[in-house]
Parts: C-alpha cells; sequence; structure tokens
C-alpha cells in the first residue's frame, strides 16, 4: 500500500502583471491585466514508506506547488492525492501532524526565542508527551551537534546552526514524512555535510520517508535512490539515478591535464567542451569509442600530466532534459546544454 | 495541550520578550498615555467652551469615553497577530501556521500580547474613574456586572472586525485600511454619546457594526439615563451580547477566507 | 544647469509618485477612512454647535470647511517619522548618505518635501472633489467645503499653503534628525508629533481653545501649519492681515531650519564616532 499517492494533480495559477512606467502607473489605476500559469499539469506518481526521493526541476516548474498540495496547505484544481490514507486539505490538521516541513529559506522557529524555547512551544503545539519529547529532542541535539545552540536565540544563530536547528525541530513530533524544501541552500560544507548525513540517518535507521527538493546536485546523488523530475508542470522522469542518465544520454566525459598548456586535442570521435589552461574536456559516446581506446588514441599523441574518466554531471543531465540550460551552477560544475 | 493552555504559553512567552526591552516599553506605554491624554484634552476644551453636547455633559461623555478605551486597548492587545496579517501573508508565513496542527485563529492570538496597549488602558481607566467621580452613580452589583459585559462584547466586537480586517488580506493586501474607519473610526465615535450622530449614522452604528450595543446601550442604563432614542432598558441590558454575536460571524467568514487562501495559493 | 541639480530631487519625487499609484486600492481605502473621520467629526462639531446659544468664536461653517482642509492636507503634516530613514539609521547605512555629494540637509529637506507633496496632492485632489461636489450632491450640502469668500482668500490662503509646506517640511526634517538619537525612543517621537498636531490645531481649531491659552498657542510655530492658513482659507483671518501670517510661519521655518542644521551637524558626528 503505497503511502503517498499522486494522480494527475492540475493547478492553475492567476497571476496580476505590474505596470511600468510612470503612464503605465496611473492607467493600471483604472485597469489591471492578468496572465494565467498552469503550475500543473497532470502529475502522477506514487512513493512507499521509507523512500528517499529527490523532486528536482527548474524554478517555476511545479515543485512548491507539488510540495504545497501534499502538505495540504494547496488545493488542487483537479487530480486526487492521499497520503497516510487522507486527503491532505480535507483533514489539515490530523494531516499536518504527521508530517515535518523544513523550507531552506524560512525558518520556522521564534526569531527572539531561545532555540530551546522554540522546541517547548513546538512541543505544545503539537501536543508531544514530555517524555517522547524529551528522548527525541535529546537524540535530535545529540545527532545534530546542538547542545552549545539550546540558549542562544534564533536570530544570533549562523545559517548553518539554524537550518540543523529547523531540521531538528521538524522532527520534534516524529512524523512519518519529512518534506525538505532547500535545506542545504546558503550553508558551508561542513553544515551541508552534517544536514546530508543526519537525512541519510533518519531515512535508513527510521523509515522516515524523505522528499527532498533542492538545486544542489551533490544532495542528489549523495541522498536519493529515486529523482523525479518536473518540468513546466509535468513529471520528465522517474526513476533512480542511473535510469535518469540513461534516458538523456549515453554520453561520459574524458577530462585530460596536458603538460603543455597551449596545446591542443583535435580528435574525430570526440568534442572538446571546454578547455581552460591545461584541462581539456572531451565528450564521447562509448558505443562510437570505448574509453579505453580514445584514452590511448589521446596519450598517444600529447604529453599528459592526469586524466580522469566521468559521467556528465545531473545539471547538464537535467538541462539537457529540458534541452535549455536552466538550472544555476553549483560549484564547480559548468553549464553545457 | 489545550487551547486555552496553549494562548498562556504564547502570552507569557510574549511578555517576557517585550520586557525584555523595559525601558523601550515603558517609553512607549508612557507615550501613548500622554496621546491620549491630550486627545481627552481636545474633547475638555470643546466642554469648556460649549459646556454640553446635546444635554449630554462632559463627565457622562468621559464615561463613554474611558468605556470605550478600556475596550479598544485590551482588544488591541491581544489582535496584533491580526494587525499584522497583511504582512503574514504577504511574507508567505501564514503557510507554516497552516502547517501547523491546531487553529490558524488559535495562532494568530498567539502571535502577540502587546503590552503598551495598557497606556491607553490606563489612560481610559482614569478618565473612567473622573467619569464615575464627577457623575453620581448608583453602583450595584447588576451594573458592574453589565460594566464587564460592555467591556466584554466590545472586545469581542472589536477582534471582529480585527479578524475581518485580517481576512480581506487573502483577496488583497493593500486596502486594509479600509477597516480603520470602523476600528479606529469607530472609536472616536464612541467617545461620545452615540445619540449626538445622525440618525442614518446611529443606525449603523447599532444593526450593522453594532458598536452602540457595547458602549451607548449599557452605559445609558448604568448612567440610570433615560435614553432619548426611546430603547427600553431591558434591551439596554442584553444590548452587550450582540458583540460574540458579531465575532461568531466575523470567524465563519475567516474560515471562508482560509479556503479561498488554500484554493489560489500565496 | 539647475535642472542638473534639480535632477537627484525629480528623480525622488517622481518614484513616490509611481509607488503611491500602484497602491491604487491603498489609496482608495486612506481616502474613504479619512472622509469617514471627517464625517464623525462634523457630527461632533454641529451637535455641539446646536447646544449653545452663545456665539462662539468661529461659525459653523468656517469649522466645516477647517475639517475638510485638515482631512485634505493630513499628508503635509509633520505627523510621524520617516520609517525608511529610522530603518536606515538603526542599521547603520547613514553612513552611505555622508558620501553623497550633496548637502546632507538639503537631501533630507527634499526628501521630506517629496515625501510630504506626492501623497498630499493625490490625497487632497479627491478629497477636495469630494467635500465640494459629492456632498451637496447626496444631500449632504451644509457640510461642504466651502470655497473662500473672495478672490483675495483664495490667493492669500495659496501663499500661506507654500509657507505651511516649507515649514512642515521644516518641522518633519527636526524630527528626522532626532532620530540619531532616539533610535529605540518611539514613545517619545509619537508624543512629540501627537503634542504637535494638537498644537497646530488639528484636533480643534485654536479659536475653540480656552481662551488664556490662545495667545500661547498662537506663538507656537505649530499654528502656523494649519490653523492660520486654514482660517485665511474661511476668510476667519481677512487677506489684509496675511503678511503677519506669512511672518509668522517664515520666522520659525527660518528658525527650524538653522536649528536642524545645526543639529545634524552634531547628530552627524555621533554616528560616526560610534562607528555608525
Amino acid at each position: 500500500m503505497h503511502q503517498i499517492i499522486v494522480e494527475n494533480l492540475v493547478k492553475t495559477f492567476r497571476v496580476s502583471e505590474r505596470p511600468s512606467g510612470l503612464w503605465g502607473a496611473v492607467r493600471g489605476v483604472v485597469h489591471r491585466r492578468h496572465r494565467t500559469v498552469q503550475a500543473l499539469d497532470g502529475i502522477s506518481f506514487a512513493l512507499d514508506a521509507g523512500e528517499l526521493i529527490g523532486y528536482i526541476g527548474p524554478n517555476g516548474a511545479g515543485k512548491s506547488t507539488t510540495v504545497k498540495t501534499l502538505a495540504g496547505i494547496l488545493v488542487p484544481d483537479g487530480g486526487r492525492c492521499e497520503v497516510l490514507g487522507r486527503v491532505p486539505w480535507r483533514e489539515r490538521i490530523a494531516h499536518v501532524a504527521d508530517i515535518g516541513v523544513v523550507f531552506g529559506q524560512r525558518t520556522q522557529l521564534w526569531w527572539d526565542l531561545p532555540v530551546t524555547e522554540s522546541f517547548e512551544l513546538l512541543r505544545d503545539i503539537y501536543r508531544v508527551p514530555q517524555p517522547r519529547y524529551v528522548a527525541a529532542r535529546d537524540e535530535l541535539v545529540a545527532l545534530l551537534d546542538l547542545g552549545p545552540l539550546l540558549d542562544v536565540p534564533v536570530r544570533q544563530l549562523s545559517l548553518g546552526q539554524r537550518m540543523r536547528c529547523d531540521v531538528a525541530a521538524a522532527l520534534l513530533h516524529a512524523p512519518a514524512i519529512l518534506f525538505l524544501d532547500e535545506p542545504t541552500i546558503g550553508l558551508d560544507a561542513v553544515s551541508k555535510l552534517a544536514v546530508r548525513d543526519f537525512v541519510k540517518r533518519l531515512n535508513r535507521e527510521r523509515g522516515v520517508t524523505v522528499i527532498l527538493t533542492t538545486h544542489d546536485m551533490d544532495d542528489i546523488e549523495a541522498l536519493c535512490t529515486r529523482i523525479i523530475v518536473i518540468g513546466d508542470g509535468r513529471i520528465l522522469s522517474d526513476g533512480t539515478l542511473s535510469e535518469l542518465r540513461n534516458r538523456v544520454t549515453r554520453e561520459r566525459w574524458l577530462t585530460v591535464d596536458l603538460a603543455q598548456v597551449d596545446d591542443a586535442i583535435d580528435d574525430p570521435d570526440a568534442t572538446v567542451i571546454r578547455q581552460e589552461g591545461g584541462r581539456v574536456c572531451l565528450a564521447f559516446d562509448p558505443q562510437r569509442v570505448s574509453s579505453a581506446e580514445l584514452i590511448q588514441r589521446v596519450t598517444r599523441t600529447h604529453a599528459i600530466r592526469d586524466l580522469f574518466v566521468e559521467n556528465p554531471p545531473i545539471e547538464t543531465i537535467v538541462a539537457r532534459l529540458y534541452g535549455r540550460s536552466v538550472l544555476p551552477p553549483t560549484a564547480g560544475a559548468e553549464q553545457h546544454a | 495541550m489545550h487551547a486555552i493552555r496553549l494562548y498562556a504559553r504564547y502570552a507569557s512567552i510574549s511578555l517576557r520578550s517585550q520586557m525584555e526591552y523595559r525601558a523601550s516599553f515603558l517609553m512607549q506605554a508612557a507615550g501613548q498615555f500622554l496621546v491620549t491624554g491630550i486627545e481627552f484634552l481636545g474633547i475638555w476644551a470643546l466642554f469648556s467652551r460649549f459646556g454640553q453636547i446635546r444635554g449630554w455633559t462632559l463627565g457622562e461623555t468621559a464615561f463613554f469615553y474611558g468605556l470605550i478605551s478600556i475596550t479598544w486597548s485590551i482588544a488591541d492587545a491581544i489582535s496584533r497577530g491580526f494587525d499584522v496579517f497583511g504582512v503574514t501573508v504577504k511574507n508567505g508565513d501564514f503557510d507554516r501556521v497552516l502547517l501547523r496542527p491546531r487553529s490558524s485563529i488559535l495562532q494568530l492570538f498567539g502571535h502577540e500580547l502587546t503590552l503598551r496597549r495598557m497606556g491607553r488602558f490606563a489612560q481610559g481607566l482614569a478618565v473612567l474613574i473622573f467619569a464615575i467621580e464627577t457623575l453620581d452613580v448608583s453602583w450595584s452589583g447588576p451594573k458592574i456586572g453589565l460594566l464587564a459585559l460592555a467591556v466584554i462584547g466590545g472586545v469581542c466586537l472589536f477582534v471582529g472586525l480585527m479578524i475581518l480586517e485580517a481576512t480581506s488580506a487573502f483577496w488583497t493586501t493593500e486596502t486594509l485600511e479600509v477597516w480603520n474607519a470602523f476600528t479606529y473610526g469607530g472609536v472616536t465615535m464612541s467617545q461620545y454619546p452615540l445619540e449626538i450622530y445622525r440618525p442614518w449614522f446611529r443606525r449603523f452604528f447599532l444593526f450593522v457594526i453594532p458598536l452602540g450595543c457595547v458602549s451607548y446601550l449599557p452605559g445609558v442604563a448604568i448612567l440610570d439615563r433615560p435614553d432619548p432614542l426611546g430603547t427600553p432598558v431591558a434591551l439596554q441590558w442584553v444590548a452587550p451580547l450582540v458583540g460574540p454575536v458579531f465575532l461568531a460571524m466575523c470567524l465563519q467568514v475567516w474560515r471562508f477566507g482560509v479556503r479561498h487562501y488554500q484554493s489560489t495559493g500565496s | 544647469m539647475i535642472g542638473n541639480r534639480l535632477r537627484p530631487y525629480r528623480a525622488i519625487l517622481s518614484a513616490r509618485f509611481r509607488m503611491l499609484l500602484q497602491y491604487r486600492a491603498a489609496a482608495l481605502a486612506g481616502l474613504w477612512t479619512q472622509i469617514f473621520f471627517g464625517l464623525v467629526l462634523l457630527m461632533i462639531y454641529e451637535a455641539f454647535y446646536r447646544s449653545t446659544t452663545a456665539n462662539p468664536p468661529m461659525l459653523f461653517a468656517e469649522v466645516v470647511s477647517y475639517v475638510w482642509l485638515g482631512q485634505a492636507l493630513l499628508a503635509m503634516l509633520p505627523w510621524n517619522a520617516d520609517a525608511e530613514l529610522r530603518a536606515m539609521i538603526r542599521s547603520g547605512t547613514v553612513a552611505y548618505e555622508l558620501c553623497r555629494p550633496i548637502d546632507l540637509y538639503s537631501l533630507w529637506y527634499a526628501r521630506a518635501l517629496a515625501w510630504r507633496t506626492a501623497p498630499t496632492i493625490l490625497r487632497a485632489i479627491p478629497m477636495c472633489v469630494i467635500a465640494t461636489v459629492v456632498l451637496p450632491a447626496v444631500g449632504l450640502g451644509e457640510w461642504r467645503l466651502a470655497s473662500p469668500p473672495s478672490t483675495a482668500a483664495a490667493l492669500a490662503f495659496a501663499a500661506t499653503l507654500v509657507c505651511t509646506l516649507l515649514l512642515g517640511c521644516a518641522l518633519t526634517t527636526l524630527i528626522n534628525i532626532s532620530l540619531l538619537w532616539t533610535i529605540s525612543g518611539d514613545g517619545a517621537v509619537i508624543l512629540l508629533t501627537t503634542l504637535v498636531t494638537f498644537l497646530s490645531g488639528m484636533i480643534v481649531p485654536i479659536p475653540l481653545f480656552p481662551d488664556w491659552a490662545q495667545p500661547i498657542v498662537l506663538a507656537l510655530p505649530f499654528a502656523g501649519l494649519i490653523d492660520l492658513p486654514f482660517r485665511v482659507f474661511t476668510g476667519h483671518i481677512p487677506p489684509a492681515a496675511v503678511l503677519s501670517v506669512l511672518q509668522h510661519q517664515i520666522v520659525w521655518t527660518v528658525a527650524l531650519v538653522l536649528f536642524g542644521r545645526w543639529l545634524l551637524s552634531h547628530g552627524i558626528r555621533r554616528v560616526v564616532v560610534q562607528g555608525g
């Protein structure tokens, strides 16, 4: 029995347009224009308890609309949705008691209060019995290293510290499902790894279903066995990472560090994607020329200091899926549409 | 945790947080006390020039003034969550309210208990005491009960108005000021006995936004003054009950607004 | 040449207009609230006037015009501090103001001018239309804003209005400058602005004040904001006496500007010393 069922979700929004310039503003007093946006155009998927899925897509693709619908705060125009046997927006209070939501850009903690007081207030709001609260809190504090932060007002925390506290706050009431929306955005490397490790453990050891919405492909690669790609309100891909790759391209990349910086590589079976200093990146089709063969050819004609073979980064894969480069670049990766 | 206990929790957190900035709070409360004092000074000046207003004396007017000030300051103190709701909705923070397994109304009440409104409360109380000293009101148990009922009914009414204002934020956050006419304007209007106003105005504030039912009518009963409008005394005593009824209607409108919000998104 | 020097001020004014026009619904809402308040005040005065047989120092019709003028020109009054400036001072970004190639006091004064002029015009026009045309149309003619009794009065009013604007902005700038000291003193600012509002005659026209209080209040600068110009409009102050009104307004404006400049230089030094 699936824990989360989504069938043919449809949702349209009406957006009013702002006039520009002084004359436009005067006209705008009398008449406002609207346009309709099709946020969801028939979304369907099903999740089992304990899955850890990545839900990715460009901005405006419909990710947050889907998450809001699953969370019960948005009512779709059509289609069916069932979470833990309930229709989320029909039984809001019962439903939200079983889920946790973390928004990367907005904290749910009270700005002026010490972290521990926020936690206690949440305990009261979610009606968690004291012994269960204490056990959950202590465990989360230990796993996320929140000890020194408990008495600090939230407004004094760094972004990384706040995010770890927000993740803990979302789990105090032991929800069965956790929604993470951009949880690692803006975090330093150490905090990112901490959050990632924690989510992995939470999913593996506690069986909490996790739905991760993010632009950070490292998060996706590190955590998700299943990836759902959404674009223009439709599901473009739903499967494992390798399935996603194979759907888009068989292409592999060979990156070579040339001994002579102004050397150039020219091979009939490979395309130069980029060349920076002595580093050249070549794309090739393994069915036309095997990586071993290509390496042989290149090393025979050029002096090489180092080389490695890899799959194209997910950003590239996903960008190809839409046919345009729309994802923001992550550190160290580049677009190539 | 029961709703009332949860509210008490919210309130204690809010009060503690405000008391942290004690100097600022005291200054603001004192400032409010003096500001409302100046407002009453204006009324006093007019009475010193004109003597009376359609047969009503300064003392009687002070009674109505004090009553509505106390009522409004309480309502204002507990309704801050609705007052700032336009900003809350714009920020997307209402989503977080909906993500918690509690009534949205309870959470918005819990947003803040604004202590500095006590400045206006104190001033209203001072004026009310002045009125009681000046007039010769024959107090009785039931009358004190009626006074309390008037305050409670009035608080319900003002809270209802604030909820209506917040509900309109679901459609547009730009017109919220419309309601100021009925909240702030209503307070100003209620500072004088309702009888001095034009008939159509009186009828509006008795039957549509029944401010007259929670201030003028019970006030007239307490002052033992024959009502120039000719309302029966029994009616004057039950009039404040209109307040909670009005509030209940406003809560229905709010629920409708929340459903609309969930359909159209932020 | 002059056009170029005025450019930054023109830009501020235009931006303010555009912003206000976008919030058309908000403008209408504000208009409605003010009309409501105006009606309540008028009814209160009406009831007072009907209750007395003695001759008050002002006619009811004059009070009516006074009330509507007050609502129409409310935005011009220095009744609040510039919220943006307050935020700038609190966050310390006011230090950037020092880097601008314009005299700081003039910049803040121009800011106050733009901040007051744009909303005043946008509010005064519909307000006056309603008070002069719509009210008689719905049968409330006795509450209409009557035009000045003579052309001379109208011209005199126009002159005083200009000076009111200058005086009001000098006061606004002074209040804004005071923010450099009282960062979290909202209570003090609100109290000051309420006093200013009261002493300007906004709440009660000064002639209706107790007789002993009038000479004192009339000597203060605030009378020149509301009471004096409005009574020029209604003819309560005859056009012949307008020169003394203008003198009162201008003398106080100059005094407040000089005081403001002095205060600002001290205040900025304080901000710089604190490390902004």
